[in-house]
């Protein structure tokens, strides 16, 4: 299988902060990554990278196939447009830990929006897809509901069916459960667990350890801007290698 | 378990009598309001140099309401103008190129920083700055068009450019709270469905700073409104030219002034009810229920109050 994430040595900085230090992650097309570490060891930063959200500052970086933010021209590195870096994120879906719907728009609404105005698509269609969508998270019923008019849970449910009405390549989670109830989450793992059995290739960031567990074909544990370890679930959870794993887990588990 | 409506127990005893607490002070306050705005009115009233039977006399008069219709007019078409030149300024500003950032910010300092009288006497006499203006490529000789400066700029015209312009200054400022009030993460979300900047803007960030846009730029177009009146010193033919110009004649000044007056104020009430139902409209998602409308709120005063027993 085709590698849908390459990074080999990817650093970040902020000003003159170094917060990632050389991160090597494969996420091969159709796999299930969750990554795993703890408070400030730079998830969100990484996956953020991936979105092209936050510029690197050295290494490698390709999704796809296509480097992040540059192009290949020859023996050079040419930095790319508003335009193609727009393309780029549109085939990349993304769900956040606070959901960021938009709220001045129904659940449908939100959905509708990116594939009508940034992919052009005829209204009609993609209504349709956007129910079908709607459908799937178990929310077909509160179509014309504003995200104020709706649980955490359900917010969330909507936000990834806003991703998915993209058709993206590859799915990224910042923990798309934290900000929820304990009983709203069940459902939103739900939603994520049918993706994973439809071959969605995703890149999740989560604290949900039973959810990388039953889910997840690769975990990968970070902590201070760095991979330390990484494999099947059962490995890495059960039988880890590295003290800091063993550290976090207790933790967590 | 979370229900969003907790029944009340089942069988209820008959509920207790509530006795409402009494606001003592409150009261007396109200009550002294009340007695020293009687006084007013009453005043007011009793007073022949109010003359009322001339404000009657030239309320609906010609030059009157003529005046009326440029007022709005004028108040309207450069708080428009005004609002689009402070997106635009606004957007310049948030902008990472200093020259565009820089300039958004020199404009606002200098309209702000300089009273709007000086602005619009200034554009009334810039015909004596510049004696011409003139369309072509500059540091050559090539004139597309020129035209004198009076030709274009009547002092009409410089009444419409001063008040736009001016507003366009207090605009950006209120269109930039605008803009920073909408959460980070909403550009984020966007930007991560594929949108550029433009679109972005139009379809997720300016719908939602509408809702706080809104309030100030009510108060700015009763100030607009009221402003108006300064172009009477560059002959502006408005609400307030035409009554000077009335009273000039006739010399009874406070009548025409109560005149003007009772027209700024139903000016301004008309647009206060409609400030209101555009922030209703716009409350649209930020709010689970919307607020009830003047009408609703008043049938629920007129309508006798009722205990809540379910
Ligand atoms: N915009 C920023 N400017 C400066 N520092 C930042 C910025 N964003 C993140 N950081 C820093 O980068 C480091 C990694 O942050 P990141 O948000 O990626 O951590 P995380 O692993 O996602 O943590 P959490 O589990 O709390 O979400 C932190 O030390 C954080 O303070
Ligand atoms: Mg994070």
């Amino acid at each position: 299988m085709s590698a849908s994430v390459h990074a080999r040595g990817v650093r970040k900085s902020y000003g003159l902060v170094e917060v990632l230090h050389g991160i090597d992650l494969e996420v091969a097309a159709g796999e299930v990554v969750c990554l795993l570490g703890p408070s400030g060891s730079g998830k969100s930063t990484f996956l953020r990278c991936v979105n092209h959200l936050e510029s690197i500052n050295g290494g490698e970086l390709e999704v796809a196939g296509e480097l992040v933010g540059y192009r290949r021209d020859g023996d050079k590195l040419r930095e790319l447009t508003d335009r193609e870096t727009a393309a780029t994120r549109s085939r990349i879906g993304m769900v956040f830990q606070h959901f960021h719907l938009f709220p001045h728009l129904t659940a449908l609404g939100n959905i509708m929006e990116a594939p009508v105005r940034v992919l052009k698509r005829p209204k009609q269609d993609v209504r349709r897809d956007a129910m079908a969508l709607l459908d799937r998270v178990g929310l077909a019923d509160r179509c014309d509901a504003y995200p104020s008019q709706l649980s955490g849970g359900q917010q969330q449910r909507i936000a990834i069916a806003r991703a998915l009405a993209m058709s993206p390549q590859l799915m990224l989670f910042d923990e798309p459960t934290s900000a929820l109830d304990p009983e709203l989450v069940g459902d939103v793992l739900d939603v994520m667990r049918g993706l994973a059995k439809d071959g969605m290739t995703m890149l999740v960031v989560t604290h949900e350890i039973g959810f990388a567990r039953e889910v997840a074909d690769r975990v990968v544990f970070m902590d201070a801007g760095l991979v330390v370890e990484s494999g099947p679930p059962r490995q890495v959870l059960d039988e880890p290698r590295e003290a800091r794993t063993k550290e976090f887990l207790a933790k967590v588990l | 378990m979370v229900t969003l409506d907790p029944r009340p127990p089942e069988a209820a005893p008959k509920p207790p009598t509530v006795v409402p607490v009494r606001h003592w002070g409150r009261a007396t306050a109200a009550v002294v309001v009340l007695a020293l705005l009687g006084l007013l009115v009453a005043g007011l009233i009793v007073n022949k140099n109010i003359d009322e039977h001339t404000v009657r006399q030239y309320f609906f008069s010609r030059l009157i309401l003529h005046g009326v219709l440029v007022t709005i007019e004028l108040a309207v078409i450069s708080q428009a103008v005004g609002i689009v030149l402070g997106i635009v300024l606004a957007v310049m500003r948030q902008s990472k190129n200093p020259a565009l950032s820089g300039t958004s910010w020199l404009y606002i300092w200098f309209f702000r920083g300089t009273p709007l009288l000086v602005q619009l006497v200034f554009w009334a006499y810039f015909g004596s700055v510049y004696a011409h203006l003139t369309l072509g490529i500059p540091f050559t000789h090539l004139h597309l068009a020129q035209v004198g400066t009076n030709t274009l700029l009547t002092n009409t015209v410089a009444a419409y450019v001063g008040l736009s312009l001016n507003e366009g200054a207090y605009m950006a400022e209120i269109v930039r709270g605008g803009l920073l009030a909408v959460d980070e993460g909403q550009t984020e979300a966007a930007l991560s469905l594929g949108m550029r900047r433009g679109l972005l803007l139009r379809r997720i960030v300016l719908p939602q700073a509408v809702r706080v846009i809104i309030p100030p730029t009510g108060n700015e177009f009763i100030s607009m409104l009221k402003n108006t009146s300064l172009v009477a010193f560059i002959g502006g033919k408005d609400l307030f030219t035409n009554t000077q110009t009335i009273y000039s004649n006739n010399l009874k000044v406070i009548p025409l002034l109560v005149v003007a007056s009772l027209w700024y104020l139903v000016i301004t009430s008309v647009l206060t009810v409609g400030q209101y139902y555009l922030e209703r409209r716009f409350a649209r998602g930020a709010t689970r229920t919307l607020p009830p409308t003047p009408i609703q709120r008043l049938r629920a005063l007129l309508v006798p109050r009722r205990m809540v027993t379910t």
